[in-house]
């Protein structure tokens, strides 16, 4: 097996070795390496294909960029990750990682075929082709384009790893532990300022910390050593706090941040176990010091894709920093001075290598070490292709036209193993514009720089722009003591020596003699946009970037385009003929590096993804076999099967008990509001329809809600408990809305008004208890009450006790029934529903859930708000108009109801509906219309509530049917997939329309 | 995510706070004699400025208050806050 690690390096424990599986293969690492580096040092740069034409892809940078090196780590069902960068993944022992978008395997793969018919997949391909036929759509490209789509597989089953959040406030936030940012955070941190400084790499010191060049010395030492020196210093500042392995995701408002802790990822499987996977940081820094550096950018020439071209840089950061060389005979084709340290790094190492730059000439201490070490350099030349389908063999280059838009001269043929190219460096910007930061565009190197700092927000080193190390570090410094307001003299005597970069020449698009159309010039590696893509995306009209981006999906894949967005950029410019930085960005969106969902949503699954309400009886339902329904955050009892019953069944039995005999609810869930005040019933006048001053004490009545537009918002019963004491009830769903509701108008419109509202519905727990037989079994409970019609008539209220516990008992209902609600303290509200039921057992007293409920109260035609009402209906609409005062002058909402919206007679209203079929039930929410010819179908309305009435024996429905108020009697059809129900509008009111239940 | 300083509890996050739209909006006295044109104007006009803006917000899960916000829009700074009944602050227009 080959061996490529030539070097011995600090960061590499060639002591540890590491045993990994690459696509099914063993191999070894050591401790230290990243999977990326550990496969160079086995000769490995094929690692996976490209998503469109499949290509052969390699490794290409050594950081967050990476577009190609993304691989499916483990094949567990719950806990495989796909998309996973190899060049940050960590290698630990047992590693199973292999490689995505290929089959059956990255050498020989099938999806290949694409590269031979890319001349037929332009950009936009699936937008132009798969338009027709129209039918084809749903069974044919459908099913293709997902079959062919997706990198990676997501796991299957629920992740079983443990995430955490944590909640921390900081003085300074320094992002990136670069020279700039350890200079920034420790300056900060011994200036009595709380500080945190992240970086997402194992450990600190950016690209300076394997900087080993004899031109590039601070103090007198190498630019490495000084560094590592500096990194000792600040481990000692107790003010700072230093997270590694730890990336910020998101910059939001407020210098509120999200940074990602990386705490299990590096460790094998068994050292995982029962550890935290991942923490999510929610940062509040007073101030954000942005030290995230910068990302070399690759160029554009043909065929520069081929495994075996890495960026310059990488090359760079392997040999020094892994001891991995990526090549034995490697070309550099560079466009700036960084190249030529790499260069001469290898060179040191003994590497065989040359440089083809862009530039004319060029002059700095860098390249006259290289001249004089005698590394050849190519000045003014190109590289015009490649060759080598598994790994780069070889390259032809030509020389540049005086004005570097074509090519002159003959090819030379070079042959390699490797190409690193560097096109300059694009500062990281992220961070400062996801802050709302703008920026401006620098014409000497085209770079997009932070246009402004804030008050609270800062951005040094080379994601401001400043590249060379005197000017990094004098420029940190100078801004941070502004920046902070101290005076920290420590760099004061620093003294810096490195080289200077004099000449420049970019090149977005390289010319070629080979027209466009036949080339293969890459810009978006992971979603394989060309330049030709660009291009054409222009030639079709596209203008803007957001635009482009989109129809070509540069910059759309997993990388975000972080190696890609400035040459399409560039390229845009360049074809429309404006400058680069009049066209702008794209939006830089969070999170920066993809977030897995189990960090986002850390302990918050399972039984605690959602608050669940209980009410006190919960414990008799679930032992009573309740099947539960979730209304707002409460669990309530929908229905309770017995011996084996279904739901229609359950509900049946439960609604003909009601009727027949007794049946309880656990109404406890209802919202109730205590209102107090002597202002109290002039509250409930405005918030209300109807009127409230002359309620006698004891007395309840039933109050529709309205929004300022007019809509049914809420309803309840409210009962007045004594002069200045109401208690409101609202549903379910609605109470802390209608509480926030009315604490709006009381605080911002009346605050005139002495009224005190407070939320008592966790306070009392309630059983209604309904049906013919109920008065008796009230009778037991309370014997000493007077239960006559004439002492506790219909809609009135009393108190009693319960085995001295107070009860509240209100006499009202919902289902038509001769009903009483039982209220009593929530601590006792398990004693009281057993009791009631002990009392019930002879009249047998049947529990009923939730759909019981609904269909009780539909035969008696009362609506639900959020049912039978969707935030469109008036009182009118709904035939409620005997709601409304005419004589209040003002309540929420009236002035509303005679707009010449809502006077129209031709709104849709709620009606009842019979089936012609007596048996046949509609389906909620069903259409309804009058004519199944005509084209298009007139839609009449929908159905609303629909039951099978078991006391009517027949089925019922509610429906809201334009102009339905003047319909009674007309036949209409509800229209279904295999055949049309017919069905006459009806009453509202199916049963016992004059009351006589109520009072049986 | 804003750091919003409640005039009665202090500086929270916002995940605290709900947001009830424009601030300073009367509702009218005498709502029966107004034209369709002049309710509607009360009950769907909003101004929507990009700039500085006047916003009511209430601490929902705090303390329950209403009270308003003087922000600017274009970087959603917080420039003042200030309680229900008080006079704007002048120097904001």
């Amino acid at each position: 097996m080959p061996n490529y690690r030539i070097n011995k390096t600090e960061y590499i424990d060639e002591t540890k070795r590491v045993s990994f599986k690459y696509d099914g293969k063993t191999y070894f690492g050591y401790e230290g390496d990243t999977l990326a580096s550990a496969l160079l040092a086995n000769g490995i740069h094929l690692v996976g294909r490209s998503f469109k034409y499949h290509r052969p892809r390699g490794i290409v940078s050594c950081g967050a960029e990476e577009p190609n090196a993304i691989c499916q780590i483990g094949s567990k069902k719950d806990l495989t990750e796909p998309n996973v960068r190899a060049t940050e993944l960590e290698l630990y022992e047992g590693l199973e990682a292999s490689s995505q978008n290929c089959w059956p395997n990255v050498k020989f793969d099938i999806g290949g075929i694409n590269n031979f018919i890319s001349p037929l997949i332009p950009a936009g391909f699936y937008y132009k082709t798969f338009m027709w036929p129209k039918s084809f759509w749903k069974k044919v490209y459908e099913p293709l384009i997902r079959l062919s789509a997706g990198l990676g597989k997501s796991p299957t089953e629920p992740d079983p790893d443990i995430y955490d959040h944590k909640h921390v406030h900081y003085d300074v936030l320094v992002i990136g532990g670069g020279v700039s940012g350890i200079i920034a955070a420790k300056m900060a941190a011994k200036n009595n300022l709380k500080t945190l400084l992240v970086d997402d790499k194992k450990i600190l010191g950016g690209s300076t910390i394997y900087q080993n060049n004899e031109n590039i010395k601070i103090d007198d030492k190498l630019s490495s050593e000084w560094l590592k020196n500096e990194i000792q210093e600040i481990k000692k500042l107790s003010n700072l706090t230093i997270k590694t392995r730890t990336s910020i995701a998101a910059y939001h408002g407020y210098n509120f941040l999200l940074a990602k802790e990386n705490l299990t990822d590096h460790l094998p499987e068994e050292k995982k176990k029962n550890k935290i996977r991942q923490r999510l940081w929610k940062i509040r820094a007073k101030k954000v010091v942005i030290s995230t550096g910068s990302i070399e950018r690759p160029l554009v020439f043909n065929n520069n894709d081929r495994p075996g071209i890495l960026l310059s840089n990488s090359i760079n950061k392997y040999l020094d920093y892994y001891g991995v060389t990526c090549g034995e005979n490697i070309i550099l084709f560079t466009n700036n001075d960084s190249a030529y340290e790499t260069s001469i790094s290898l060179h040191k190492k003994g590497i065989k290598n040359l440089i083809i730059d862009l530039r004319k000439s060029a002059s700095s201490e860098l390249i006259k070490q290289a001249e004089s070490l005698g590394i050849k350099i190519y000045f003014n030349h190109v590289v015009t292709n490649t060759f080598g389908y598994r790994k780069i063999n070889s390259l032809e280059i030509m020389k540049l036209s005086e004005d570097g838009n074509t090519t002159v001269g003959d090819k030379i043929k070079l042959s390699c193993d490797c190409l690193g190219m560097s096109g300059g460096w694009t500062p990281m910007v992220h961070m400062h514009t996801q802050s709302g930061g703008k920026l401006d565009f620098r014409d000497d190197d085209q770079v997009f720089l932070p246009k402004e700092n804030s008050e609270d927000q800062i951005s040094v080193g080379s994601c401001n722009g400043d590249f060379d190390l005197e000017n990094i570090i004098d420029k940190t410094v100078n801004k941070i003591n502004k920046f902070l307001y101290i005076n920290n003299q420590d760099y004061k005597d620093t003294k810096i020596i490195c080289s200077k970069e004099n000449d420049k020449r970019n090149i977005w698009l390289l010319p070629n003699k080979i027209p466009l159309g036949k080339t293969k010039c890459f810009i978006d590696f992971q979603n394989d946009s060309t330049a030709k893509d660009i291009k054409l995306a222009l030639k079709e009209g596209f203008r803007s970037i957001e635009h482009v981006k989109r129809y070509t999906t540069t910059g759309m894949a997993t990388d975000q385009g972080k190696l890609s967005n400035m040459h399409a950029l560039g390229i845009i410019a360049d074809t429309a003929g404006v400058k680069m930085g009049s066209l702008g960005t794209t939006t830089f969106r969070p999170p920066f590096t993809p977030l897995t969902f189990g960090t986002l949503v850390g302990r918050n699954v399972g039984k605690f993804f959602e608050v669940v309400r209980k009410t006190s009886m919960h414990e008799w339902h679930v032992e009573n076999n309740a099947e539960f329904e979730n209304v707002g955050q409460w669990k309530r009892p929908w229905y309770y099967p017995k011996n084996g019953e279904n739901m229609h069944d359950a509900v049946q039995r439960e609604s003909k008990a009601a009727r027949d005999s007794a049946g309880i609810l656990d109404a406890s869930t209802l919202g109730k509001i205590d209102i107090q005040g002597t202002d109290a019933s002039e509250f409930l006048n405005r918030v209300y329809t109807n009127a409230w001053s002359k309620l006698a004490i004891g007395k309840c009545r039933y109050g529709l809600m309205l929004n300022e537009d007019g809509m049914v918002y809420d309803d309840g019963v409210t009962t007045r408990i004594s002069e200045n004491h109401y208690l409101m009830t609202t549903t379910t769903g609605g109470a802390s809305n209608v509480l926030s509701k009315l604490e709006d108008y009381l605080q911002t419109e009346w605050p005139e008004l002495d009224v005190y509202l407070t939320s008592v519905t966790d306070h009392y727990s309630t059983a209604s208890i309904c049906g013919p037989n109920s008065k008796k079994i009230l009778n037991k409970l309370f014997p000493n009450l007077d239960l006559s019609d004439e002492n506790f008539p219909h809609m009135s209220f009393k108190e009693d006790k319960l085995k001295n516990i107070n009860c509240r008992i209100m006499r009202i209902s919902f289902t038509g029934e001769l009903s009483y609600e039982i209220n009593i303290e929530s601590k006792y509200g398990h004693s009281l529903w057993k009791m009631c039921l002990e009392a019930g057992k002879e009249f047998n007293l049947t529990p009923y859930g939730t759909e019981t409920m609904h269909l009780l109260r539909a035969e008696k035609g009362f609506i639900i708000v959020g049912q039978d009402t969707d935030g469109t209906m008036t009182p009118s609409d709904l035939q409620m108009d005997w709601i409304v005062s005419k004589k209040k002058y003002d309540f929420i909402g009236k002035r509303s109801l005679y707009r010449s919206d809502t006077i129209r007679e031709d709104r849709k209203q709620l009606v009842g509906l019979l089936t012609d079929d007596p048996k046949e039930i509609l389906e909620e929410g069903a259409q309804i219309v009058s004519d199944v010819k005509s084209k298009p179908i007139d839609m009449l309305g929908h159905v609303t509530s629909s039951y099978f009435s078991p006391n009517l024996n027949k089925s019922i429905a509610l429906a809201v049917v334009r102009s339905g108020k003047t319909m009674k009697g007309q036949k209409l059809i509800i229209p279904m997939e295999n055949k049309n129900i017919n069905v006459t509008v009806s009453d509202t009111i199916f049963l016992d329309k004059e009351n006589k239940r109520l009072n049986a | 995510m804003f750091l919003i300083n409640c005039p009665f509890c202090g500086e929270r996050d916002q995940s605290e706070f709900s947001s009830g739209g424009e601030a300073h909006i009367v509702r009218p006295k005498q709502p029966t004699e107004l034209s369709d044109d002049e309710w509607a104007e009360y009950l769907f006009m909003r101004k929507n400025i990009k700039g500085i803006q006047f916003e009511r917000w209430n601490h929902v899960h705090g303390c329950r208050k209403w009270f308003n916000v003087v922000r600017d829009t274009s970087n959603d700074k917080i420039l003042s806050v200030y309680k229900m009944g008080e006079k704007p602050p002048v120097n904001y227009k």
